[in-house]
C-alpha cells in the first residue's frame, strides 16, 4: 500500500516537473534570442519570410499567451512542425523511438551484465590485479569522449577488420514493425536471418555505449558490497556457517545493488545523451541522429521537442527507478 | 600542507596532478611549444593529411596543419572553457545549496525543484538546445554548459548542508546570535568545502566532455578554431586512411578527463580520511 | 576415555591471538586456558577491550583476516578446532554445533530480507536433519524446519508467528530480535551457544527478561552457554561459573558464589568493589588499559594491581587452586576463606 502511496506521490510531481521542463525550453527558445522568428526562418531568409513565420507561430502574441499554447498544445502531443521537413515533429519522434531504445537497452543490459559481476569481485579481491584492472578500465571508461569511441572501434572493427557494419542499423528495410524492436521483431517473426543482421549492426554501437555505463556500475558496486561486507549481519551468517557464496551472491549483493540501483536512472540519461553523438557516427536512425541532423538544418523546433521528448523519457525512467528501489529495500516503505 | 602532502603520497592523485600540470604547461606556452604555431589559421593544402612522423609529429589535417601545434592550442580553448563554465556553475549552484539547506521552508523547496527540473533531462541535451539558440561561439558553449550545470553544485551543497545543518557547530553559532549569512559563510561553508572541492575537480573533467561533444555536433567555436571535438568530427571522411587525424585529439580528451578524475579521486581520499576511496561515491556526477 | 563421555566439552589450551595492524602487532589474546562443561552456562567477564569479544571468534573460527591464532589446542567435543579443515568447521562445527548470540540484534539481521527468509535460510544449511553436505533444501525437510521454528518460536514467547516470519527486521522491536536471534541459536540444536554480550543493546527491563529465557532454554535443552559480558550483574543473574579476563589473559575462574563472595585475584576484588552500591560511592580502578602492541610483561595486570611486586613484572603466574573448582594466575592471591 505504502508503494501505491508512493507511485501516486511521485506521479503528482510529475506534471509539475514537466511544466517547469517546458518553462525552461521555452525560455531558451523564445525568450533568449532577441527575435526567435528570425532564428527559426534561418540566416538567409528574407524580411518578408520571418514576418510569415512570426505570424504562423504566433510569435507575435504576448510571451505568457504564447507560454500557454506552447504547454497546450505539447500535452495534447502536438510538438509542433519541423521547420526542415514540414512533418509533425511528435510523429517523427515517436517513429524513431523504438531505435533508440532497442539500443540503449541492449548497452544496459551489457553494461549490468558486465558491471555487476566486475563489481562484486573486485571487491571481494580487494588489491589484487583484477581490481587494479579494472579500476584502470572504470578511470579510463569514464574519461573517454563517446563519439570518440565510436569512432576508434568503427576504425578498428568495421574500416580495418570488416568484422562489423560500418553504418545503419540493418541492411535494406528491417522487418515489418510490431514492436519496432528490430532483434524482437525478428524474434517474432521467426526471421533468423534478419536477427543475426540486427545483432552484427547492435554490436558496436551498443559496446560504445555500454563502456561508461559499465564504469559507473563497476564503480557502484564494488563500492556498495565493500561497505556491507563489514556489516553485522555479514559477520553475523559468517559466524553461523553460512556458505559464503550464498551470503555474497545473495545478501551481500541486494544490498550493494542499492546504491548502484540509484545511478541506473542517471545512466539511462547518459546512456539517451551518448545516444546522440554514437548514433551519428553510426548512423542508427533514432533520436540522437534525428536531433543532429535538426541542429544542421538549424531545425529549431525540432531540437526543442527533442529536449521535451528527452526530459520525458528521462522523467519516466527515474520513476521506474524509485519503484525498483522501493521494492527492493523494505525500509523505504 | 598536511592534506597536500597526502594527496602526493597517492599515486593516481599524482598522476593526475602531472597531467593537469601538463596541460597548463601546453596551453601557457602553446606558442613555443607548437613547431607551427601559425598553423591554427593558415594552410598549406600540399602538405594535407599527411601521417605521423617528419616535421609534423602527429601528421597534418585536411587543411595541411599541423594536428600537434592545433592540439596544443586546443588546450588553450579546453582550459578556458572548462574553468570559466564550471567556475560560473559553483558560483550559482553553491549558494542555492546554501540557502535551500540552511532554511526548510518554501523557499528550499522551490529552489531544489528547479534544480529538479534541470536534472530532469540530461545536461548535454539541454547544453545542445541552449547552444543551437545562441549560436556557435565559444561564450555561448560556456554559457550553455554553465547554466546546465549548477544544479549538481546545488543538490550537492543542499545535501551537505543539511547533514551539517544541526550539528553543534552550527548550532552553537546560530544560539550566540550570528546572522544567517554569517553562519553559512563561516562556519557551514568550510566544513562542506572538501566535497565542494573534490566534486569541482571531477566536475571540470565532465565539462570537458560535454564541451567535446557540443564540438563534435557543431555548436562550438567555428572553425578555424582548434576545438578537439570539431578536430575529431572534421577527420571521418577522411577515415580509414587519416587515423591519426582522428586519434590524437581523442587521446588528448581522453588524459585531460582522467587526469582530472585521478586527482579529484585523490582529493576525497586526502581532504576527508573518514571516506576511504571505493565506500563513498556520492560526490560521483555524470 | 571415550570423548563424548568427557564431562569437558570445550577446552582451550594456551590459544594466543594476535592481530596485524598499522601500529604493529596486537596481542589480543594470550595464552589463553580455559574448559567448559557440559550443560554449563560460564560467563565472560572484562572490561571491554579485553579479548572476550576475540575469544568468542575464535572458537567460532570467524577472526578477521588480520588475525592469526595459535596455541596448544581447542579441543570441542573431541575435536581440535585449531587444526580442523576450514569446509567441515563451516559445515558441521559453525552454526550447527557451536552457534552464536550476537551483540547487536538491531544490525544482525539483513534489512532487505524478511525475518522468515533469513530464518530458514538459516536452517536450510543448519537444521538438525540435514545430511552433512547436502546442498539443496528438500520439501519434506522444509516442512519439518517449518515446525520446528514455530515451536521454538512459541517457545521464546513471540507473538503472531506466521506474521512475524513475514516482516522485515526494523519492522520489530529490539526484545523480540533478541528473542528471535536466540531462537535462531538454538533452533540447529547445537552443544554449545556462544552469546556475545546479548543484552548490552537492550532496555535494562528487558535485559533481565532476556536472560532468564536465556538460561531457561539452556537448561532446558542442556546446552551448554559461553556468554561474555562487561556487566557483573548480568553474570550474577545466569552463570554457574565466571571467569576474569585482563588485557587478553585469563586471570582467574570460580563457581558464580565463590567469585562474589571471595575472590582471590586483587583485580575480581577491584571490579566488585567498583559496583555501585549503598555504601561504596561508585568509583573506578586506577590506571588504563594497557596498550596490546606492546603489552606490559609478565602478568598484564601489574601496573595497575596494588599488590604489585617485582616477580608480577618477570614472569605470568602459574595456575593454583586456592579452593575446589577455583582456578586463579597470580603471583600474591587474596587469601580465600
Amino acid at each position: 500500500m505504502r508503494l501505491l502511496a508512493m507511485v501516486a506521490r511521485r506521479c503528482l510531481w510529475m506534471p509539475p516537473t514537466l511544466f517547469g521542463l517546458l518553462l525552461i525550453v521555452f525560455t531558451v527558445s523564445h525568450v533568449i534570442p532577441s527575435d526567435p522568428a528570425r532564428v527559426m526562418a534561418g540566416e538567409n531568409a528574407s524580411a518578408s519570410q520571418v514576418a510569415a513565420i512570426r505570424h504562423q507561430y504566433g510569435l507575435d502574441l504576448p510571451l505568457p499567451v504564447q507560454f500557454l499554447r506552447y504547454v497546450k498544445d505539447v500535452a495534447t502531443g502536438d510538438m509542433g512542425k519541423s521547420l526542415f521537413t514540414q512533418r509533425p515533429v511528435a510523429e517523427d519522434l515517436l517513429a524513431r523511438l523504438p531505435a533508440t531504445m532497442e539500443l540503449a537497452l541492449f548497452a544496459m543490459s551489457l553494461a549490468i551484465a558486465i558491471g555487476v559481476p566486475l563489481g562484486v569481485v573486485a571487491a571481494l579481491r580487494r588489491n589484487s590485479w583484477l581490481d587494479h584492472l579494472v579500476r584502470v578500465v572504470t578511470v579510463a571508461g569514464l574519461a573517454m569522449a563517446a563519439f570518440w569511441l565510436a569512432i576508434l572501434l568503427q576504425l578498428l572493427f568495421s574500416m580495418w577488420m570488416g568484422l562489423t557494419p560500418v553504418r545503419g542499423r540493418i541492411n535494406g528495410w528491417g522487418p515489418d514493425p510490431i514492436t519496432g524492436f528490430f532483434t524482437l521483431d525478428a524474434v517474432l517473426l521467426g526471421d533468423w536471418e534478419t536477427l543475426g543482421q540486427a545483432l552484427r549492426h547492435l554490436i558496436l554501437p551498443t559496446l560504445t555505449l555500454a563502456l561508461p555505463a559499465v564504469a559507473t556500475i563497476v564503480r557502484f558496486t564494488r563500492a556498495g558490497m565493500i561497505n556491507v561486507m563489514s556489516s553485522n549481519f555479514v559477520f553475523y551468517q559468517t559466524a553461523m556457517g553460512i556458505p559464503r557464496r550464498r551470503i555474497v551472491w545473495k545478501y551481500l549483493l541486494r544490498a550493494a545493488l542499492i546504491g548502484t540501483l540509484t545511478q541506473i536512472g542517471l545512466i539511462f540519461g547518459n546512456l539517451i545523451a551518448g545516444a546522440v553523438v554514437v548514433e551519428t557516427v553510426f548512423d542508427w536512425p533514432g533520436l540522437g541522429t534525428f536531433a543532429v541532423n535538426s541542429i544542421l538544418h538549424s531545425d529549431y523546433n525540432a531540437v526543442m521537442s527533442f529536449t521535451v521528448f528527452t526530459g520525458v523519457i528521462f522523467i519516466l525512467t527515474n520513476l521506474m527507478v524509485d519503484i525498483a528501489q522501493t521494492m527492493l529495500d523494505p525500509r523505504g516503505r | 600542507m598536511n592534506g597536500f602532502r597526502r594527496l602526493l603520497r597517492d599515486r593516481s592523485a599524482r598522476l593526475g596532478l602531472i597531467v593537469i600540470a601538463g596541460l597548463v604547461f601546453c596551453a601557457v606556452f602553446a606558442g613555443v611549444l607548437a613547431p607551427f604555431p601559425e598553423d591554427v589559421n593558415t594552410y598549406h593544402l600540399p602538405r594535407r593529411l599527411l601521417g605521423p612522423g617528419g616535421i609534423n609529429f602527429l601528421g597534418t589535417d585536411r587543411m595541411g596543419a599541423d594536428i600537434f601545434s592545433r592540439l596544443l592550442f586546443g588546450a588553450r580553448l579546453t582550459i578556458l572553457t572548462a574553468v570559466v563554465a564550471t567556475t560560473f556553475a559553483v558560483l550559482i549552484g553553491v549558494p542555492i545549496g546554501l540557502i535551500a539547506g540552511y532554511y526548510n521552508n518554501r523557499l528550499s523547496d522551490l529552489l531544489m525543484r528547479v534544480s529538479d527540473v534541470f536534472l530532469a533531462v540530461p545536461q548535454i541535451v539541454l547544453a545542445i538546445a541552449i547552444a543551437q539558440t545562441l549560436g556557435p561561439a565559444i561564450h555561448n558553449v560556456i554559457l550553455a554548459l554553465s547554466i546546465t550545470y549548477w544544479p549538481f553544485w546545488a543538490r550537492l551543497v543542499y545535501a551537505e548542508t543539511r547533514s551539517v545543518r544541526n550539528e553543534v557547530f552550527v548550532e552553537a553559532a546560530v544560539a550566540i546570535g550570528a546572522s544567517p549569512l554569517r553562519v553559512m559563510a563561516l562556519h557551514i561553508l568550510p566544513s562542506i568545502a572538501s566535497s565542494v572541492i573534490v566534486r569541482t575537480t571531477i566536475g571540470l573533467g565532465g565539462t570537458i566532455l560535454v564541451a567535446a561533444a557540443l564540438g563534435f555536433l557543431g555548436l562550438g567555436p567555428p572553425p578555424p578554431t582548434p576545438e578537439w571535438g570539431r578536430m575529431i568530427a572534421e577527420s571521418r571522411e577522411f577515415l580509414p586512411q587519416a587515423w591519426w587525424y582522428a586519434a590524437a585529439p581523442g587521446v588528448a580528451i581522453l588524459l585531460v578527463v582522467m587526469g582530472f578524475n585521478l586527482l579529484g579521486d585523490g582529493l576525497r581520499d586526502a581532504l576527508d580520511p573518514r571516506l576511504s576511496r571505493g565506500t563513498d561515491d556520492r560526490t560521483d556526477g555524470r | 576415555m571415550i570423548a563424548p563421555m568427557d564431562a569437558d566439552l570445550l577446552s582451550i589450551r594456551d590459544v594466543s591471538v594476535s592481530f596485524t595492524t598499522e601500529s604493529g602487532t596486537a596481542h589480543v589474546l594470550d595464552e589463553i586456558s580455559l574448559t567448559l562443561r557440559r550443560g554449563e552456562i560460564m560467563g565472560l567477564v572484562g572490561e571491554s577491550g579485553c579479548g572476550k569479544t576475540t575469544l568468542a571468534r575464535t572458537i567460532l573460527g570467524a577472526l578477521p583476516p588480520n588475525a592469526r591464532a595459535r596455541g596448544t589446542a581447542i579441543t570441542f567435543d573431541g575435536r581440535d578446532l585449531l587444526t580442523i579443515d576450514p569446509r567441515e568447521a563451516a559445515d558441521q562445527i559453525r552454526g550447527r554445533a557451536i552457534t552464536f548470540v550476537p551483540q547487536d540484534p538491531f544490525s544482525a539481521f539483513n534489512p532487505l530480507f524478511t525475518i522468515g527468509d533469513q530464518i530458514f535460510e538459516l536452517l536450510r544449511w543448519k537444521s538438525p536433519d540435514r545430511e552433512a553436505g547436502e546442498r539443496g533444501y528438500p520439501r519434506t525437510r522444509r516442512r519439518a524446519d517449518h515446525e520446528r521454528a514455530l515451536a521454538l518460536l512459541r517457545r521464546v514467547q513471540l507473538p503472531d508467528i506466521e506474521r512475524l516470519l513475514r516482516k522485515y527486521p526494523h519492522e520489530v522491536s529490539g526484545g523480540q530480535r533478541q528473542r528471535l536471534m536466540i531462537a535462531m541459536a538454538l533452533l540447529p540444536e547445537p552443544r554449545l551457544v556462544i552469546a556475545d554480550e546479548p543484552t548490552t543493546a537492550l532496555d535494562v527491563t528487558i535485559q533481565a527478561q532476556i536472560l532468564r529465557l536465556l538460561r531457561e532454554l539452556a537448561v532446558e535443552r542442556g546446552v551448554s552457554v559461553l556468554l561474555t559480558t562487561h556487566d557483573l550483574g548480568v553474570a550474577w543473574e545466569i552463570c554457574d561459573r565466571v571467569t576474569v579476563m585482563y588485557a587478553g589473559q585469563a586471570l582467574e575462574t570460580a563457581p558464580i558464589e565463590a567469585f562474589f563472595r571471595a575472590p582471590a585475584l586483587p583485580y575480581t576484588r577491584l571490579l566488585l568493589d567498583s559496583l555501585p552500591s549503598g555504601e561504596n560511592p561508585l568509583r573506578g580502578i586506577a590506571g588504563d588499559v594497557p596498550n596490546l602492541v606492546n603489552p606490559p610483561p609478565g602478568c598484564r595486570f601489574h601496573p595497575r594491581c596494588p599488590e604489585v611486586s617485582d616477580v608480577c613484572r618477570a614472569s605470568r603466574p602459574p595456575t593454583s587452586e586456592p579452593a575446589p573448582d577455583h582456578l586463579v594466575r597470580c603471583h600474591h592471591p587474596l587469601a580465600v576463606p
